[in-house]
This record gives C-alpha cells, structure tokens and sequence, in this order.
C-alpha cells in the first residue's frame, strides 16, 4: 500500500483557517446560520471548523451532527451494510442558512443523502456544502462545493484517508490500494 | 461489526451476542428517528413486508406495523380469521401464495411452536418470529432488555426476576436466552404448577415466593397469566393467584432498595399487578412499548439490509 500526504498538520491549519475566512466573509455574525457536519467524518471537521471560528471571531456557531446512513441510496447493495452513526441535531433548520460539512465530496451520494435527511428537520432557506477535499471529475451527481479546502485528481481506485481524531496529528493521506497499483 | 449473522429472526437462542448489541445500537438511531418532527426515513422503500398473523394480538401487530411504517416499507396484513386458512390452506400454500405477491419479508405469529423455523427452511424472505406458541417471543425480549439497558445503562451484572405463568409464556424463554446472553441472573417464580420441570436445566434460579424474588432482582419482569392457553386448571382461582403471585405498593415499599417493574402487557389490573404499581413510578411499562418500535424498526432494517 502507497501513501503520499497531501495535506500535514500545518498546511491543514492554514486551509482551515482559510475556509474559516470564507465562512465569515459570506455568513457574518453567524445568526442565521447552523452548521451540521455529516457523521461521521465530517462531525469531527465541524468540531475543527467551529473552534476555528470561535477563535477568529469569538462566535459561537450553532451545531448539528447528521447521520444519512438511512437516507443512503445503496441500501441492499452494499456488500457490508454502513454503519449508522448518532444523530444529534438539538436545532431548528427551518429559515436558516444551512452550511453542511464533510470531509471528502467523492461521488456526491452522500451529500444527496444527507440533504435528503436535512429536510426531515425543517426547510431551511439556503443549503451550502464545505469539505476539505473535492476528489475532482469524480461526481455521480449534479453536485458542486461551495467552500473546498483541497481540490485534488484521483483514480478510483485510490482512497482519500483524513485524519482529524488527534489534535496536532491532523493529515490527509492519499492511497493507492495495492492490488490495483497498476 | 455491521450486520446479523442470521437471516431470519426466529428466536433469541440463534443470536449472538454482538448480533443483541448491533440490534441496540441500531435501535438506538431509531429511537432518535421516532422522536424528530418527521419521524420517516426512506430506508425501505423497495420493500414489501406481510404481517401474517395466525394468532391474536394488538400490540405486536401494530408496533411491527408502524415500525415498517416509520421505514418507509410498503405493508400488508393478514389475519387469520379472516381468510382462506379457514377453507382448509395448509401453512406453507398460504405463505407462498402471499410471496408470490413479490413480498420481501414476513413477520409471523403462529399458535404453533416452530412455525416460523418450518417456513425458514421452505422459504426464500426473511422471517422474523413475533411469536411461536409457548416457544420464543424474540423482538420482545430484544425490546424488554433495551429498555433495562436504557434504564441501567448494561444489561451485565443485573438480577431479573420474571414473574408470573412461565410455563406458558414465549416472552420469557426469550427473555432468559437474551438477559443471560447479555450476561444478566435470571430468576423465575410463579406457582409451582405453572413453573416447567426443567426450568433449572436454562441455568436460572427458582424462587416460589414472589417477596423474597422481589427482594433479590433489580428488575421484576411481571407477566400475564395466560388463561387462553390453559387446558387444565393449574390454580384455584384469579383471586387466590393475586393473594399470592399479585405485586402491589406497599409491597414495593417493603423492600430496602427500589426496583424496576415491566410488564409485557396486556396487563390484567388487580391480578398480576394493582393499579398503583402499574401507574407508578417504579414501572417502565409505556418506555418498553415505546422501544418496542425502535427495536423493531432495527431488526428489520438490518435483515433487509443483507445483500440479495
């Protein structure tokens, strides 16, 4: 197995710090807005991202963690069924600005999920999608980012690995499986 | 791990233990499902289930139905009563005539232990058992010991009495299979007649004063007398039963420490249980029917979501 770091602990900072500029430029005092990472990757990202903005700002941003497990569109096609992860969004959705966050935008599946899941809390009044890297001409769906920490070129048969559970350990890997190397 | 190592629910006996926790965990999710403003996902959506029901029943039926409800499946009933079974239809035509309607899963209930065990090896869809005669009672024992899990936090190291006509109950052969799987004591009482000979054989206690097993558990699982399914008279009268085998307050007061009641229902007030323990605080009665459709709502789910 191949592993080449496309993002280190610094340049993910610096990334974050980024987004985190973009968020504020287009969301300002963050009154209207909630922010709702997709579990369970994407949670930890929105932990980052929140502190991130708490630091910047002295805000502090309205949370929601959302499991699509059950909205997903390949139920009985999976060889492994994917796990389901916890719910836990205490907010009112309906009228916000909704950010939703990740931490891969691969085939855009999950995004379609968790928008699905999104609207069995409200109707908010605008959707928006952050992720930390956007694997490029890789949709299955008419879906676009709004905010893109990291743009990269992948095969299909590479895997994008984030690493965000340890505070200063954070990294983005990309992997080559070995069997498909060729 | 992220599925069920069976392909039917037909009891507790066949399930792992890691099977009984990824049901919990699932059922967990569900339970945050059933209490959103929209209390819908559209996991099941291609799925058609039949609930075939050859006996009797309220609760089960309609916890099963607005589990597959609440999962987006598309339902169909049938009751017995009201159908060709009457005419003369053996078991295995009725059923195959309901899945060459294209039906994905059947939930059964059958007077008829090992019912749904027969059709599991005649059939193609997923069974799931919601009851077989006295035999097994499994989505009733799963949701009883989530909400001891619930309540406790682990099911590991508790002391459960299950009280009342063991002989003819399926709630709690499944129930001992599950809390000892779990890794709980279990406790039987009852009168003497309707306690089976060879209970002791399961690896449970066997206590003929319902004091004395009130003061040993932490949870008493209080079951009703099954005067339906009783040939032969196994105690003189409902009234003496409730002298001896009835729990009331002042009896719950009695005790040093405070214990947790359930009951499977439906209950009959005054004989197993008085009023005012059923409506106390000591009861988790309506929390287990609650649980009764996030449990289901998970097995269903993880049974569907096996590869076809």
């Amino acid at each position: 197995m191949q592993k080449r770091l496309i993002l280190n602990p610094e340049l993910l900072s610096v990334t974050l710090h980024r987004l985190c500029h973009q968020l504020i430029e287009n969301h300002d005092t963050f009154e209207h807005t909630v922010l709702v990472g997709l579990q369970p990757r994407g949670a930890l990202l929105l932990d980052l991202v929140a502190t991130t903005l708490q630091q910047l700002t002295g805000i502090t941003c309205t949370k929601g963690y959302l499991d699509a497990t059950f909205y997903r569109d390949d139920f009985r096609r999976r060889e492994t069924p994917s796990k389901a992860h916890q719910t836990k969004m205490d907010v009112v959705v309906e009228g916000k600005k909704v950010v939703l966050i990740d931490d891969v935008l691969y085939t855009g599946r999950s995004v379609r999920a968790a928008m699905d899941a999104l609207l069995a809390f409200g109707r908010p009044d605008k959707v928006e999608l952050l992720v930390l890297i956007d694997r490029k001409y890789a949709r299955d769906l008419p879906l676009a980012p709004d905010y893109v920490g990291k743009a990269v070129n992948t095969l299909a048969s590479q895997k994008v690995l984030v690493q965000l559970e340890k505070e200063k350990q954070n990294k983005v890997w990309l992997i080559n499986e070995e069997n498909d190397a060729a | 791990m992220t599925q069920l190592s069976q392909k039917h629910l037909l009891g507790i006996k066949n399930l792992s233990e890691k099977d009984i926790q990824l049901i919990f965990d699932t059922a967990d999710n569900f339970k945050e499902v059933i209490n959103r403003p929209i209390k819908k996902v559209p996991s099941l959506r291609d799925i058609t289930i039949a609930n075939v029901f050859f006996e009797n029943s309220t609760r089960t039926r309609l916890s099963f139905e607005l589990a597959e409800k609440r999962l987006s499946a598309d339902v169909i009933n049938f009751s017995a009563s009201s159908s060709s079974v009457k005419k003369g239809e053996t078991l295995l035509d009725t059923v195959n005539n309901i899945l060459a309607m294209k039906v994905d899963m059947l939930v059964m209930r059958h007077a008829s232990p090992g019912a749904p065990h027969f059709l599991a090896r005649h059939i193609n869809a997923h069974i799931v058992n919601a009851g077989d005669g006295t035999h097994e009672h499994p989505t009733q024992a799963l949701l009883d010991t989530y909400s001891i899990r619930e309540k406790f936090g682990d099911v590991a190291g508790l002391k459960v009495a299950i009280i009342g006509d063991i002989l003819h109950s399926r709630v709690a052969i499944s129930n001992i299979f599950a809390l000892q799987k779990l890794g709980a004591q279990v406790m039987v009482c009852g009168p003497k007649t309707l306690i089976p000979k060879h209970i002791k054989s399961l690896g449970v206690q066997v206590e003929l004063d319902v004091f004395k097993a009130l003061q040993w558990c932490d949870v008493a699982n209080v079951l009703r007398i099954q005067l339906e399914r009783q040939q032969i008279k196994y105690f003189p009268s409902l009234r003496e039963y409730s002298l001896y085998f009835g729990i009331n307050l002042p009896m719950l007061k009695k005790l040093d420490k405070e214990i947790t009641i359930m009951h499977p229902g439906p209950i009959n007030r005054g004989v197993e249980l008085s009023t005012d323990v059923a409506d106390s605080n000591h009861a988790i009665i309506l929390d287990q029917v609650e649980n009764g459709v996030a449990t289901r709502m998970a097995v269903l789910y993880l049974l569907a979501s096996q590869k076809q």
